[in-house]
């Protein structure tokens, strides 16, 4: 098919923030995480677990616990003290109210949803009631000395039990007493460390389990306070802790790295009498795991290291399909990286400040795996950083270089970027038009003349932009019937003819933008979309959906091609839908047309629709295997899916002109020597 | 594994048609549906059956004074039966007709053979001249003119495939003992004639066909108890010569001295065919039976006897044979699983020719490359065949083949003769063998060598033997009794080849030789030539047995200089105890013992013969061993110099072995405490030292990973190509 002159660039310095806590959602199959750096996101585990929603973070808004309340919706709490609500239509905090006792440790939600409990600083259990539109102050439980760092509900709602520093204790909720008492280093003669307990579970026989910091996994009788079982699983301390909904199995994590799985189990066989038994280790992580979350069929964890793990329980699932495999998740699942292709410049988006890179240069040409030769060095041309506490929502680079646009929760920017030599200015735009914030994604038109900015509740905003440097509302797309959902990607023809956005509720709306009216929507497919764009010559949109099926879609003509009929047809082969990681970015090739260039964490590919689709019993990844055929014998090896899975992991793969690519990838290695370091630990051998 | 189930009768027979050769009944076809038959008699009637309900459904029969000349058939698209009566006039019914009077009728210009039936293609007419019609063609014109292309050669049998889209019709016919095989290929309407390989003795009898990747597999029973195999490709240049298709034996109807005279066969797939014949033993009554046979394993697997005899005719559809037996019509069902070599041997065993060790020439087992094996069958065959006159063959170059097979004849006749000529004829018997079946007839010379020798113990070739051993690749198994002689005769040098070139040897036998090697005497060995090519690098030859037990300069230094006085002083006293550094065996013994260290085995099996092992014996021999480990550490590289000498890890292997074999005696004898002692030391210090090892392989692996790391840089413009 052809060489490229592949850009290879790692130094989008990109440091994921760890996995702080985790609430898994098991009506709407969704996990909800919160990152250290307070960003929440969340995973529809219906859709091959895609990163449906990502709320970005805060400088002061820190998440200690995420708990689902009252159906669907989610609440946050953290050592700012409030107990917030998130807005998942919106990706907002929809309102916020303080909690009244210092910074909360730990929140928990009754079994029907109507009532949270949190855990404060000053060691007081705080009642909320969740009613429409908030929630309202209930009670105070009876308040002793320590921080509350970790509560649990019975089952039935009537007690709570709330671990604390070297002892846990067990309030009734309708007399908001203290029932019991439990000291846990009760047996540890001589010890004079304290112990945390970091997590605590109340399962409805009244058994309560710990957690705590000198690793051990205990099981305690409330009602006499008595020790029943306590196994050891780590030096280190235990710090999460979740229970599955049939109480028969739990998760532990550990500062160590490991998660362990407990499961109730009979003595014997066909014995009535059951034990709690130490049953499957598992080493995932590197760091901490902070957060653990036990779905019916998937041990589910989330560690410093920034990695969601979900490992799937074997005896739980009962078909062979996408989710007995296991997934782990570092990168998100939206694109970081944007290209100004003309002036060959890359903006880099982290979370509270923008990179803008200019790639290097090479006069040689080589053959295929040659380095070669550069003759400029890349640059980093400027640093934006974005003023307040509030973390970046999207940015974008025009393709011409000169435009910069990124949004945050509250405040819109657009900037001039000028380089001439090694001068660069960068001039704010200074009126932008009021608009609906935040932005959740930005596209600049292929002649850099318009920029196109996602907003809430489907709409989509056009700005006209002005030399040498302003800028003029021109227009709001809406949907046609309505939407509560944001827009969370766009594309836009070369032509600057159309314009299709795509919302939360995954309907995909095509408009023209020369008559700046509605034109069609996409048929509804019952998915996730992950990446979608316009072919620059026959105006076809391009979907990629996260259960890895791939549509064309001509505009003009209102319905699907006969190509992506014929996809559908024939199917996909099934390695290309076994793949782990969602298509990210699509794009194209104006020098040939039936090229269409995707790519994922693990690999991209030149899908060409002029070639035969692969059989299910053909090679996928055949690249390699055409590399050692002779010229001759390789036309009848080839088919549509030419991958290449040399550069890992990907975060942004584009083609800046026919035959020069730029791929960004982040090496796992480059960013663990940025983590704090883990837990040291003996290795054999070493 | 195949095997018969039960059976039942589909119904009784008119006495018209007897039971015996000739009588019966003219055919049985397939129905319209599945589990439907059509039968038709040697006279006017022919009658429709389920099979499973045993009912017949519809019967027809033509006017008094006519006779059904040819098997009635159904064609499977319009479901209407089609006969002929007085070989030339068709008559096309469906099943509501009752008389046959009335329906469709079509008076023809010649005589029919056949029709065919084809489940896609329609019926075919085969006639007597070997003109072949479509029905359909025939039926736009029943008075169109037809050729007869046979001459006056009569046609035997018939068969039609369909190949792709278009019916082939295969058939044989007969002219003056000369068989020829036409292949018609309707759409085309070419036509192609071979000839049947001449045959002295038999001729054909009954024949089956089925097609495979465009090739003809036909099979044919012939006269002389044999069923033979004849490919016949489809896509064949058109050539106007008569070929001549060569045929390959597929099986021999023989068991144990009896034979199944066959008359009819069937094809169940494709390692299994059914026969009906009577088995004849020698002094036996012939009885009737239905049997099935593995062509793969050639083996019989399943028979039935049928006392009441039958016509000789024999039908398979759907997994049922259909016979007359009696006065009745039998069905029976049968299993056909995938056959393997364990389930088949089980029933009873070919034998032919019981003075020939067997030799299975595994090239002609695997059925799959017909075309490939077609050559190395055909060989087979010839093998089979053989029947020659044997002293007068044994000059004739051409006919080297049948030579290996009669070796065993040839030794009978070599029974009483001086050992030089018996030498002589039997190194000409080996010449004459070809490549193919070489082994064979060299193992069965040397089992006949053996026999000799058994039967009269003067006779030891021992030069011979050791020259076959060492020319050829034999193995234990092609002469299982050399080994146990050689024992006996205590021909270590002998006994030495073997083991370094049989890849089989049992472990029994190893452990034997073992035994021997470490009991002979030294100075008996002396004088024996063996190959010291193994040792010759780190046993000095020139020293002489003396020496080695006392002590031995090296580099200058005398082992008692260098060691003390106490050892030596204990070595002098003991003379068994050994420091590690003079070999406890004498080279001759060392080369014998080296090559049943480099000999195949495997531990489970060693273990109990190695306990019978003496124990002055034992702690020789682990003696022996620990020199040899003392002497292949000495070197970095840890191996012993030198051509086919033991590895560290043969060595090892044996010393655990001889350790787990002998632990307690080795513990209690008095003798071997001192060297135990400094073989202890030695591994242990051998143990730290390798794990100094790890460890510094540890950091050399930590260094190459890192190297690994740093490699990729920041940014980089390459070069990718995708194809």
């Amino acid at each position: 098919m052809g060489e490229f002159e592949v850009h290879r660039v790692r130094f989008f310095g990109l440091v994921p923030a760890g996995v702080r806590c985790l609430a898994y959602q098991s009506r709407g199959s969704r996990l909800a995480l919160a990152r250290t750096d307070g960003a929440v996101e969340i995973y529809n585990f219906g859709v091959n677990y895609f990163q449906e929603k990502v709320i970005p973070g805060h400088e002061t808004r820190s998440v200690e616990a995420l708990c689902w309340a009252a159906g669907d919706r989610l609440f946050g709490a953290g050592l700012s003290g409030d107990i917030t609500e998130y807005d998942l239509a919106r990706l907002c905090v929809s309102h916020s109210v303080d909690g009244g006792g210092g910074p909360i440790w730990s929140m928990g939600a009754n079994g029907s949803g109507t009532q949270l409990a949190i855990g404060c600083e000053d060691g007081s259990v705080k009642l909320y009631q969740v009613v429409p539109g908030g929630i309202q102050f209930e009670q105070n439980l009876d308040r002793r000395k320590g921080r509350i760092l970790c509560l649990s509900w019975h089952p039935s709602g009537s007690h709570i039990v709330a671990g604390s520093i070297d002892m846990f204790r067990v309030l009734d909720v309708s007399s908001g007493i203290t029932v019991q008492t439990v000291m846990v280093n009760y047996h540890v003669q001589k010890v004079k460390r304290e112990c945390i307990v970091w997590s605590i579970a109340f399962l409805s026989s009244g058994t309560v389990i710990t957690s705590d910091s000198f690793g051990r996994v205990q099981f305690w009788g409330w009602e006499q306070g008595t020790l029943q079982e306590s196994y050891t699983v780590s030096a280190s301390s235990a710090l999460s802790l979740a229970v599955s909904e049939s109480e028969d199995s739990l998760i532990v994590g550990t500062s160590t790295g490991a998660t362990y799985q407990f499961q109730l189990l009979p003595v014997k066989m066909d014995s009535q009498e059951k034990r709690w038994v130490r049953t499957k280790p598992f080493q995932y992580h590197t760091h901490d795991v902070r957060a653990v979350a036990h779905s019916s069929t998937a041990l589910i964890s989330g560690g410093l290291d920034a990695q969601l793990v979900i490992r799937p329980l074997m005896e739980k699932v009962s078909k062979k399909g996408y989710d007995v495999a296991l997934r782990r998740f570092t990168f998100p699942h939206r694109r970081l990286v944007s290209c100004a292709r003309k002036a060959r410049l890359l903006l880099f988006q982290f979370s509270q400040h923008l990179e803008l890179w200019r790639l290097g240069s090479t006069e040689e040409t080589g053959k295929d795996g040659e380095v070669l030769p550069l003759c400029r060095m890349p640059e980093h041309l400027v640093q934006l950083k974005s003023k307040g506490p509030e973390h970046i929502y999207c940015s974008c680079v025009s393709p011409c270089g000169s435009w910069v646009a990124y949004s945050t929760a509250s405040r819109f920017h657009l900037c001039r970027v000028q380089c001439e030599g090694s001068n660069i200015s960068v001039k704010k735009v200074p009126e932008v038009p009021k608009l609906l914030l935040p932005a959740y994604q930005l596209q600049f038109s292929s002649n850099s003349r318009r920029l196109f900015i996602g907003s809430a509740r489907g709409s989509v905003h056009i700005l006209h932009l002005l030399e040498p440097g302003g800028c003029r509302h021109l227009h709001t797309f809406q949907p046609p019937s309505g939407s509560s959902e944001a827009i969370y990607l766009l594309a836009s023809s070369t032509d600057g003819l159309w314009l299709a956005a795509v919302g939360g509720d995954w309907v995909i709306h095509v408009y023209n933008l020369k008559y700046l009216k509605y034109h069609c929507t996409v048929p509804m497919y019952n998915c996730a979309v992950t990446a979608l764009a316009i072919h620059p010559l026959i105006n076809t949109l391009v979907i990629a959906y996260s259960d890895q099926q791939l549509f064309e879609f001509s505009i003009l003509k209102k319905k699907y091609t006969s190509w992506s009929r014929m996809v559908q047809q024939r199917g996909l082969h099934k390695a290309w839908l076994e793949r782990d990681a969602p298509i990210t970015h699509i794009t194209f090739n104006p020098k040939k047309p039936s090229h269409i260039l995707l790519h994922d964490l693990y690999m991209f590919c030149v899908l060409d629709k002029s070639l035969p689709l692969p059989k299910n019993s053909t090679l996928l990844m055949n690249q390699n295997t055409l590399k050692q055929l002779p010229e001759t014998a390789r036309k009848q090896e080839l088919h549509a899916f030419k991958i290449c899975k040399k550069f890992q992991p990907l975060l942004f793969v584009d083609l800046l002109d026919d035959n020069c690519l730029v791929v960004v990838e982040r090496p796992i290695m480059d960013f663990k020597t940025q983590l704090p370091l883990p837990i040291q630990q003996k290795k054999f051998g070493t | 594994m195949a095997a018969l189930c039960e059976s039942f009768t589909l119904c009784g027979l008119s006495p018209t048609t007897g039971v015996g050769l000739g009588g019966g009944l003219l055919a049985l076809e397939p129905g319209p549906d599945p589990d439907h038959v059509l039968l038709t008699d040697r006279g006017r009637t022919t009658t429709l059956f389920k099979v499973s309900d045993q009912k017949p459904l519809g019967c027809w029969s033509v006017k008094h004074g006519q006779v059904l000349t040819c098997p009635v058939v159904c064609n499977f698209e319009t479901h209407e039966y089609i006969a002929v009566h007085d070989d030339k006039v068709l008559r096309i019914w469906k099943n509501e007709d009752i008389n046959l009077d009335k329906v469709f009728k079509a008076t023809l210009s010649a005589d029919v053979h056949r029709i065919h039936s084809l489940p896609n293609g329609g019926p075919v007419v085969l006639f007597r001249g070997g003109d072949v019609r479509t029905l359909d063609a025939l039926l736009e014109a029943p008075q169109q003119e037809i050729e007869n292309i046979i001459s006056d050669e009569v046609i035997k049998w018939s068969e039609a495939f369909m190949e792709g889209k278009q019916p082939v019709l295969v058939f044989t016919t007969e002219k003056d003992g000369d068989f020829f095989v036409y292949v018609q290929k309707l759409k085309t309407n070419n036509l192609h004639k071979y000839k049947f390989e001449q045959q002295e003795l038999s001729k054909p009898m009954s024949f089956t066909a089925y097609i495979k990747n465009q090739i003809i597999t036909l099979l044919c029973l012939c006269s002389n108890d044999c069923i033979y195999k004849v490919l016949i490709p489809l896509q064949q240049n058109t050539e106007d010569k008569e070929q001549i298709l060569p045929k390959s034996l597929l099986l021999n109807l023989s068991v144990c001295g009896s034979v199944l005279k066959g008359t009819s066969f069937v094809v169940l797939d494709k390692d299994h065919i059914a026969v009906l014949g009577s088995l004849t033993a020698s002094d036996e009554e012939p009885k009737e039976c239905l049997t099935i046979w593995n062509t793969k394993f050639q083996t019989l697997q399943t028979s039935k006897e049928l006392p009441l005899g039958t016509s000789g005719q024999l039908w398979c559809y759907e997994e049922r044979f259909f016979f007359t037996h009696g006065k009745v019509l039998t069905v029976i069902m049968y299993k056909c699983e995938t056959s393997s070599l364990a389930a088949s041997v089980g029933k009873l065993k070919v034998r032919q020719t019981p003075d020939v060790s067997a030799f299975v020439n595994w090239n002609a087992l695997g059925h799959e490359e017909l075309a490939d094996s077609f050559q190395s069958q055909q060989s087979g065959a010839l093998k089979y065949e053989s029947k020659m006159v044997l002293r007068s063959n044994r000059n004739a170059v051409a006919n080297v083949q049948t030579d290996n097979l009669s070796v065993g004849k040839v030794l009978q006749n070599l029974k009483d003769v001086p050992t030089r000529i018996f030498e002589d004829e039997l190194r000409q018997l080996m010449s004459k063998a070809q490549a193919l079946d070489l082994q064979a007839s060299i193992g069965s010379v040397v089992t006949a060598l053996v026999n000799r020798y058994k039967t009269n113990p003067k006779h030891y070739h021992r030069n011979f033997l050791l020259e076959i051993v060492q020319a050829y690749d034999l193995s234990y198994s092609l002469c299982p009794d050399l080994m146990a002689v050689a024992l006996e005769n205590k021909d270590v040098r002998l006994l030495q080849t073997c083991l370094l070139r049989f890849p089989d040897i049992p472990e029994e036998i190893t452990c034997s030789c073992l035994e021997i090697f470490l009991s002979i005497n030294e100075d008996y060995l002396k004088r024996i030539d063996v190959n010291l090519e193994s040792v010759i690098c780190y046993i000095d030859i020139g020293s002489d047995n003396k020496e080695v037990k006392t002590e031995i300069v090296e580099n200058g230094f005398s082992t008692e200089q260098e060691e003390g006085t106490w050892d030596n002083q204990l070595a002098e006293e003991a003379h068994l105890t050994n420091d590690g550094e003079l070999c406890p065996v004498g080279p001759q013994k060392a080369a014998l013992l080296n090559a049943v260290l480099c000999s195949a085995y495997s531990e489970v099996f060693l273990l109990p013969h190695l306990k019978n092992l003496p124990a002055k014996e034992a702690v020789l021999f682990l003696r022996y061993l620990f020199y040899l480990y003392v002497k292949c550490s000495e070197k970095i590289n840890t191996t012993l110099p030198g051509m086919s000498s033991p590895t560290i890890n043969q060595i090892m292997d044996w010393m655990c072995l001889l350790l787990d074999a002998h632990f307690t005696v080795i513990v209690m004898l008095p003798e071997a405490k001192l060297f135990l002692s400094s073989m202890h030391k030695f591994v242990r210090a051998q143990v730290r030292f390798y794990s100094e090892l790890n460890k510094i392989e540890g950091s050399l692996q930590e260094l190459q990973r890192l190297h690994q790391q740093r490699d990729p840089q920041t940014y980089s413009i390459e070069v990718l190509e995708i194809i």
